[in-house]
């Protein structure tokens, strides 16, 4: 089959590799019909998560088709249309009983890595280096899905790919996130990032019921898209304005009751803090560059919840626990317990609540992923959503 | 037993020198010390170099029968008696007894398992079935009412094997066993199964064996990956994993672009 590897930084290629096979009794294996590139598979292009190795297989936003089923799934069947969750659960263990599904106790079959770094290891993740597990992802032709009798959600026939694909990550990714803020009524929630993650976290607190939502970013393509899908919310360019301030002033000098980052480690600015994590990053004095983290933590009204979508993976610098201790915040975070969320969405799509397709920006074959990769690591702003389809 | 000596040459240093290395240890760490040098220097780069220095010195020990650490810790494995290096290592899951080569390997690990004491023991005390998450053991076949026959993998593709006896077994609560006389590596220990309010089990394994090469051995196994505890800790890990969710999840086996057949694709 063919498949997206990684073959180093800036590198991915498409290869002709061995089908997937059944390893485990709750395995099945999915015949890919849609797959995304994830904001977060750029920190894999760019170098900034370690432990991968020459020729994994990307990717972990995918849906496609039942083929085969190990002995121990019952509960799905060749010709099943699926959406696969992107972290890895087993159902079984305290955590994901607690419906906490990342950091499931058994999917990471390579736990000694968190462990070290970590101090314990969360699940596995698909396509997401060594120590979320070394699974091969989806960015293929078939993928093999391990615990296939608790991840995969089933969806009908008559429903579009493009409609529920996003099930896979960034839709619940960005609902967590505003699930996280346990919003109230008259809450504002500003966001951080109007990539895909955040357009979704625009659109889940809404949903959620949140009276006022502001997003920031400095790409101004993609703060007209959020305005143009949202015409309520209220955006920020932080190139023209100064973020606290205005945050300040839409919401009468209280600051926002809750602040989501849905940047993550590659956090962009220009301000001396991120100048000084860029270069800290580039001589790996500190592998994050969290200056969006820094101002939500900043802006957030006293009492505030910051909650972070947006993936990190190893140290920060200069974290401002001074602020976030004497304003007495609440933090929430980590990868998403996507089994929980995923049943409730998938009814949202149903019902016509939403239409996650809104933010594909391009759709193109599997063969042209090393185009894909560029252009969006490049021009994230033009290059919003990337679908590809394995068997165009 | 401090080296006073301050003469120039080395024929003169290693010459008078004394030796407190027994001459097995001398042999292990001659052996040793070299597989490593080569080992170091075949990998190259910065670790390669820690081995290679590592081995060398080792190697120094085996020829010369003086070992620097030794000295620094006042041990003296050359005198046939007691001498106990320092319990350095206080405070941890594992400690070395009697002198580094010929000394006891102490494990104590914990793993909380979301099942119960009944179901966690029956499986554990079906001996037959400990290969199944216990990943240097080939076979354990039962042997009598108390008595079973052990077959486990050892580095290198040896593999060693013994006979067990059952010195306690509380149902639901303890199993121990000890090996008897004549065993490759001769071994005892306990598996506990601690009830919690309401997270499931605390398994507790605590064992002793005489690592063959006492702390050298099990300082050697470390740096490729063999260290006794490191090999508790990932068996309970897999038997918590297959009591749980019913099987061991694993990538072994899986395509990659590392298989040799891959290719990079023709649009």
């Amino acid at each position: 089959m063919k498949a997206v590897c990684w073959m180093g930084k800036h590198s991915v290629q498409v290869m002709d590799v061995p089908d997937p096979k059944i390893l485990n009794d709750r395995d099945a294996i999915i015949k890919i019909t849609r797959t995304a590139i994830c904001g977060s598979d750029l920190h894999l292009y760019n170098g900034y998560i370690p432990s991968m190795m020459q020729g994994d297989i990307l990717g972990h936003e995918f849906m496609g088709e039942v083929v085969e089923t190990g002995k121990a799934v019952s509960n799905l069947k060749q010709g099943d249309k699926v959406v696969v969750p992107f972290t890895i659960a087993c159902g079984n263990c305290f955590f994901c009983k607690n419906e906490m599904f990342s950091v499931c106790d058994n999917s990471n079959p390579k736990p000694e890595g968190q462990e070290t770094a970590y101090g314990f290891a969360g699940s596995g993740l698909f396509g997401f280096s060594h120590l979320m597990g070394g699974f091969a992802g989806g960015q293929a032709e078939y993928a093999r899905v391990p615990f296939a009798d608790v991840g995969p959600i089933k969806v009908p026939d008559s429903i579009e790919d493009e409609k529920v694909l996003f099930l896979s990550d960034i839709f619940p990714t960005g609902f967590m996130a505003a699930d996280n803020c346990n919003i109230k009524e008259g809450d504002t929630v500003a966001i951080w990032g109007a990539g895909p993650v955040g357009q979704f976290a625009t659109k889940s607190a809404f949903m959620l019921g949140a009276e006022k939502v502001v997003v920031i970013d400095h790409y101004q393509d993609r703060l007209d898209f959020a305005q143009a899908n949202n015409p309520n919310v209220e955006t920020i360019n932080f190139d023209d304005v100064e973020v606290h301030d205005k945050l300040k002033d839409l919401t009468g000098g209280r600051g926002p009751d809750s602040c989501i980052d849905a940047v993550g480690l590659e956090s962009h600015g220009t301000s001396v803090d991120s100048l000084l994590d860029y270069a800290k990053a580039a001589v790996f004095l500190a592998t994050d560059r969290p200056h969006a983290l820094r101002q939500a933590i900043f802006c957030v009204r006293k009492g505030g919840t910051v909650s972070i979508p947006g993936a990190y993976g190893g140290f920060m610098d200069k974290f401002p626990i001074g602020a976030a201790f004497n304003k007495g915040l609440t933090f929430k975070m980590g990868q998403t317990h996507m089994q929980a969320y995923m049943p409730r969405l998938l009814a949202a799509v149903e019902e016509g609540k939403i239409d996650p397709s809104f933010v594909i920006s391009h759709r193109l074959n599997l063969s042209e992923a090393p185009m894909a990769y560029d252009n969006f690591n490049t021009e994230k702003n033009q290059w919003r959503k990337v679908v590809l389809n394995p068997n165009g | 037993m401090q080296q006073k000596n301050k003469n120039n040459s080395m024929t003169d240093i290693l010459t008078n020198m004394n030796t407190n290395v027994s001459p097995v240890e001398r042999f292990v760490s001659a052996t040793a010390g070299g597989a490593l040098l080569a080992y170091g220097l075949k990998r190259g780069g910065g670790l390669g170099t820690v081995f290679s220095l590592l081995g060398g010195s080792l190697a120094f020990r085996g020829t010369t029968g003086h070992c620097h650490v030794y000295e620094a810790m006042g041990v003296d494995t050359n005198q046939g008696g007691e001498t106990a290096p320092r319990n350095f290592k206080s405070g941890k899951s594992k400690t070395y007894e009697n002198g580094l080569l010929s000394g006891k390997v102490h494990v104590s690990k914990s793993l909380t398992i979301d099942k119960s004491p009944a179901e966690l023991y029956s499986f554990w005390r079906n001996f037959e079935n400990l290969p199944q998450f216990m990943e240097h053991l080939e076979s354990v076949k039962t042997t009598g009412e108390k008595t079973s026959h052990w077959k486990a993998k050892a580095p290198l593709g040896q593999s060693v094997e013994w006979d067990a006896e059952t010195t306690s077994d509380q149902e639901n609560v303890r199993i121990g066993w000890r090996s008897l006389e004549g065993a490759d590596i001769p071994n005892s220990g306990v598996v506990e199964f601690l009830p919690t309010a309401n997270r499931g089990t605390e398994v507790k394994v605590t064992m002793t064996y005489e690592a063959p090469g006492g702390a050298l051995g099990a300082m050697f196994a470390k740096l490729f990956g063999e260290e006794p505890s490191q090999q508790v800790y990932g068996d309970l890990y897999r038997f918590k994993s297959l009591m749980e969710s019913g099987e061991v999840i694993t990538v072994e086996g899986q395509t990659s672009g590392r298989e040799p057949q891959a290719k990079k694709a023709t649009a």
